[in-house]
């Protein structure tokens, strides 16, 4: 019975988002600090290094750290303001049970917990083990990722876990595996300054990744050609050498009619590809039906673009490939990445200095969190679940016998799908908004609404939280510690700057008081995050993602360690495939040759303009946290819709008039910004907000076939112009969902 | 070591505001954003850019001040206002070439840029040149910036007939001594070709 125990308006002005604009103590200079503690950034996967200025034991404000050699003490104006979630008001201090019709009451964290244990006890006796899932989330440390997967598969035995990863990383994930047979960035950053050419394919690098942007006009500097596939002109693409404003989905059509392009003009390396390859005949066959004309016709824009993009691309020295979700979330999210990665291999551009690519993770912990065994089909050290030498380590690990650990379970859009048809009756989420961050909005909190048990562990009353059963608050990055991967596969150190407050725990603490209620305490004794994290290198040991040779004193006195990292003595990895010796057992780079086709939605006459969706620089994944803190909510109060003014005109659109956006699944209503810098197909809203404003009402839950990643790039929409909305809804803070 | 200098270069802004929102961070006046982040026209373009004070060698502000209240310091940074000398009379805000000191109400004086006199007196490098993630704002030296940069730095500005020199510097993309500014339409001898075309149907039309 998880439907909200009370109006949204009440819970809204009781838990919030409320905005926090002030910082401890008021603006008033902060004088010196007690302490100034070196962490990093938790709002993406750039995971910036940042100093936390401490006093009396708060987050009082910042100071750049300049010697972290990613960014150099570059922030992007969330970084700078995320000390304000603190000393939040809305910070949950207790844990809380519902209460229908009057909302949430306090409770003891032991009654919490017991009343959690039981429940899970409940289901799984009278529906089994399966019945009872959990969701962890990108954001995770690694600790608490790894504790986490263990939990679910030692403790709860249930095969259903999965992470909000699967809505980011896993199409990039899945094709770095089948071409390479690793899931990393082949390159550290400090390769892209040292490239000829960069091709950036579905990145708005400016408002996703900024700090990249310094090195993206460090590579323009020394001479750097640029090209930028994106349906947007956004501030990347504006300056770049080459902008295609490729269609939503039409990018293998570019890529492909670029390999035939560099193969038609003798542009590829036939020595490396016959020596370090494998699958080049079936790529070829498959390219010769696009030509230029082909792949501009899918693209949706004019062949002399993609004739450009080869010429500038195919007789480089150097050349860099990044992608990102403009590409990855499609149903054929894989097959756009593999794509693109067969103009890597077909050049022979990798492993060396300034040649390769990498995929901008776009959570937090985005590469850690999905190694170290809380994705569906993962053990630590990037395992495969249904590999059984894989399966005997990790059992030896955790002293369990291999055929208890559970096989591969439902990935996060079908298990929300068995939530909404019954077959799972009890959830348990951490870092995880699905009401806002899944798609098909509607469908997802009727999901949540039809479990028998939910529990929410969060820092905040989240959207989701709203319909869980218990909530148990937890501890922000800043209050706990731990290690996150970052972008280029760099361990690094999260510094813990104060205590949790009130009766808040950091979430690995709170798995282990759960998974020692459910009488396998004996497999958690965990007393801190550094024997999670000691454990996890001996779970990861001979692992693809291999932690064994990393410890805490090391990456705090090398600025981090790049993984595979299999001993002490080991230097680490910031640079794959050196020697051109690739992630596969026999050492090649495996082309996967790649048809394009269709969206799984398409626009029609019914539902006739393009929906895309994506971030701004203010807010980060679902706005749990961004949405509350005051600087980035002024920056960006609520979602816009992007619409070209030559469509706007056609629907009688003028800038600032409240239009409702809507497919056949749900909609939106939020103010038009009429720019010419949108494909006049297509409109654009961004996805951080919830309920009314939500732009994942509409997208669909579509997933791709290898990596089921949802769909959330294109699906049909009509967009009419309304008047201003007058409900309650409406009425709330633009940061909660409503309209100023 | 070269003195260490203020540098814009516009041509790599890409309007995060994380300049915005640390230049409120900063001691000197903190809870008040000093820096001015232009948004170029929307409906045609993603274009933007940052405004900070220039600093100038003779500043106008100061001379137009009938209170004596702007100070520049002697390593040439051009204070806000002195609080027990201001009027609020706004001169400065009318006289200021490039737009940057405000005329603040609530601590009625006039408030602007001090290029992080709190920090870059003791060493350390403005907020905002500090976290710039495209480094459209930077602070190091013209040695480091000819190393690095492929435009030219320069800090001689021509109003029409006549010439400021500023502390600041900003990047222009090919030789030029001066950016010259002849009409307050803004058009400058730095970017002679037409603004590039932004309109994403204008790239697809013949498709």
């Amino acid at each position: 019975m998880a439907r909200l125990p009370f109006p949204l308006p009440g819970l809204i002005e009781q838990f919030g988002p409320h905005v926090n604009v002030t910082p401890p103590g008021g603006w008033q200079s902060t004088g010196e600090p007690d302490r100034l503690v070196q962490t990093h950034c938790c709002f993406c996967g750039q995971q910036c290094g940042i100093q936390l200025k401490v006093k009396d034991n708060k987050v009082v404000g910042f100071e750049p750290w300049e010697d972290f050699p990613f960014n150099r003490g570059k922030l992007c104006p969330k970084g700078v303001k995320r000390y304000l979630q603190n000393e939040h008001p809305d910070r949950l201090l207790h844990a809380l049970e519902r209460r229908d019709g009057t909302g949430f009451v306090p409770v003891g964290y032991g009654d919490a917990i017991d009343r959690i244990v039981s429940e899970i006890q409940r289901v799984q006796h009278a529906h089994g083990r399966d019945a009872v899932a959990v969701l962890g989330g990108a954001s995770f440390t690694n600790e608490r990722a790894y504790v986490l997967g263990k939990f679910a598969r030692v403790a709860l035995r249930t095969a259903n876990i999965d992470y909000n990863g699967r809505l980011c990383m896993v199409s990039a994930g899945a094709a770095s595996k089948k071409v390479f047979g690793v899931d990393r960035s082949a390159n550290p950053w400090s390769d892209i300054p040292k490239a000829d050419v960069i091709l950036i394919a579905g990145s708005n690098v400016a408002e996703c990744s900024p700090i990249t942007t310094d090195y993206l006009w460090s590579a323009r500097e020394n001479g750097a050609r640029i090209i930028v596939l994106d349906p947007r002109m956004t501030p990347i693409a504006r300056t770049a050498d080459l902008y295609i404003p490729v269609r939503s989905g039409g990018d293998i059509g570019v890529f492909n009619s670029m390999l035939y392009l560099l193969i038609e003009r003798g542009w590829i390396d036939r020595d490396f590809i016959a020596n370090h390859t494998t699958g080049w005949d079936a790529v070829e066959r498959t390219i010769r039906s696009y030509p230029p004309e082909r792949g501009a016709q899918i693209a949706g824009v004019p062949a002399s673009m993609i004739v450009r993009a080869a010429e500038m691309w195919g007789p480089a020295r150097t050349s860099f490939l990044l992608h990102a979700r403009g590409i990855e979330h499609h149903s054929k999210g894989v097959d756009n990445c593999s794509a693109a990665l067969n103009l890597v291999v077909a050049t022979g551009r990798i492993g060396r200095e300034g040649c390769g690519y990498a995929m901008i993770t776009g959570q937090g912990n985005g590469q850690g969190g999905r190694e170290q065994g809380q994705k569906a089909d993962q053990l630590p050290g990037a395992r495969d679940i249904e590999n059984a030498e894989h399966r005997q380590h990790v059992a030896r690990v955790w002293g369990v016998d291999e055929p208890t650990i559970p096989h591969k379970g439902l990935t996060a859009v079908p298990l929300v799908e068995a939530i909404h048809d019954g077959r799972i009756k009890a959830l348990i989420s951490f870092c995880f908004n699905p009401t806002v961050s899944l798609p098909d909005g509607n469908f997802a909190r009727e999901a949540l609404e039809r479990l028998e048990f939910y529990a929410n562990v969060d820092f905040f009353l989240s959207e989701t939280s709203r319909y869980a059963d218990i909530v148990l608050p937890c501890a922000l990055m800043e209050e706990d510690e731990g290690t996150t991967t970052n972008v280029e596969g760099r361990v690094i150190h999260h510094k813990k700057a104060v205590d949790p407050p009130g009766e808040a725990k950091e979430d690995w603490r709170i798995v282990c008081d759960l998974a020692a209620k459910l009488g396998a305490g004996d497999k958690f004794q965990f007393s801190s995050p550094r024997e999670i994290f000691d454990e996890l290198r001996i779970a990861s040991r001979g692992g693809v993602a291999d932690y064994y040779g990393i410890t805490w004193e090391r990456i705090d006195r090398e600025y981090g360690v790049f993984w595979p990292c299999p001993s002490e003595d080991h230097p680490g990895t910031p640079r794959l495939y050196e020697g051109n010796r690739f992630g596969h057992p026999d050492g090649k780079a495996h082309f996967q040759p790649v048809e394009w086709r269709p969206a799984a939605e398409e626009p029609d006459t019914e539902y006739p303009i393009i929906l895309t969706t994506g971030r701004v620089v203010a807010h980060y994944l679902s706005g749990t946290q961004t949405r509350r803190i005051g600087g980035l909510v002024a920056q960006s109060p609520e979602p816009r819709c992007e619409i070209h003014p030559k469509l706007a005109a056609s629907l009688g659109i003028a800038d600032g008039d409240f239009v409702r956006v809507e497919s056949r699944r749900g909609a939106v209503v939020v103010r038009a910004l009429v720019v010419k810098t949108i494909r006049p197909d297509t409109v654009f809203v961004p996805y951080h907000w919830p309920h009314d404003r939500s732009a994942n009402n509409m997208t669909s839950r579509a997933i791709d076939p290898v990596s089921h990643i949802p769909e959330y790039k294109i699906c049909a929409v009509r967009v009419l112009k309304v008047s201003r909305p007058t409900d309650a809804m409406a009425a709330v803070p633009q940061q909660a969902g409503g309209l100023g | 070591m070269s003195e260490l200098r203020f540098v814009i270069d516009y041509s790599r802004c890409i309007g995060c505001q994380a300049c915005v929102q640390a230049c409120e961070e900063c001691d000197t006046h903190r809870g008040r954003s000093m820096i001015h982040l232009e948004t170029i026209r929307r409906a045609e373009s993603v274009q933007t850019a940052p405004q900070v004070c220039m600093h100038c060698d003779d500043p106008i502000c100061a001379q137009v001040c009938p209170a004596d209240a702007i100070k520049k310091t002697a390593d040439g940074v051009v204070q806000s206002s002195l609080k027990p000398r201001c009027i609020g009379c706004s001169n400065c805000v009318l006289a200021c070439p490039f737009g940057v000191p405000k005329y603040d109400g609530y601590v009625d004086q006039m408030m602007k840029c001090d290029m992080c006199y709190d920090r870059t007196s003791v060493g350390k490098r403005p907020m905002c040149a500090t976290v710039c993630p495209s480094q459209a704002l930077s602070f190091t030296t013209l040695e480091e910036i000819e190393r690095t940069r492929h435009g030219v730095p320069t800090n001689t500005w021509r109003f029409g007939n006549e010439m400021v020199r500023t502390k600041v510097f900003v990047m222009l993309p090919s030789k030029a001594s001066a950016v010259q500014i002849d009409r307050v339409t803004g058009r400058t001898s730095a970017t002679p070709t037409p603004p590039p075309i932004d309109d994403v149907a204008a790239l697809l039309e013949g498709m």
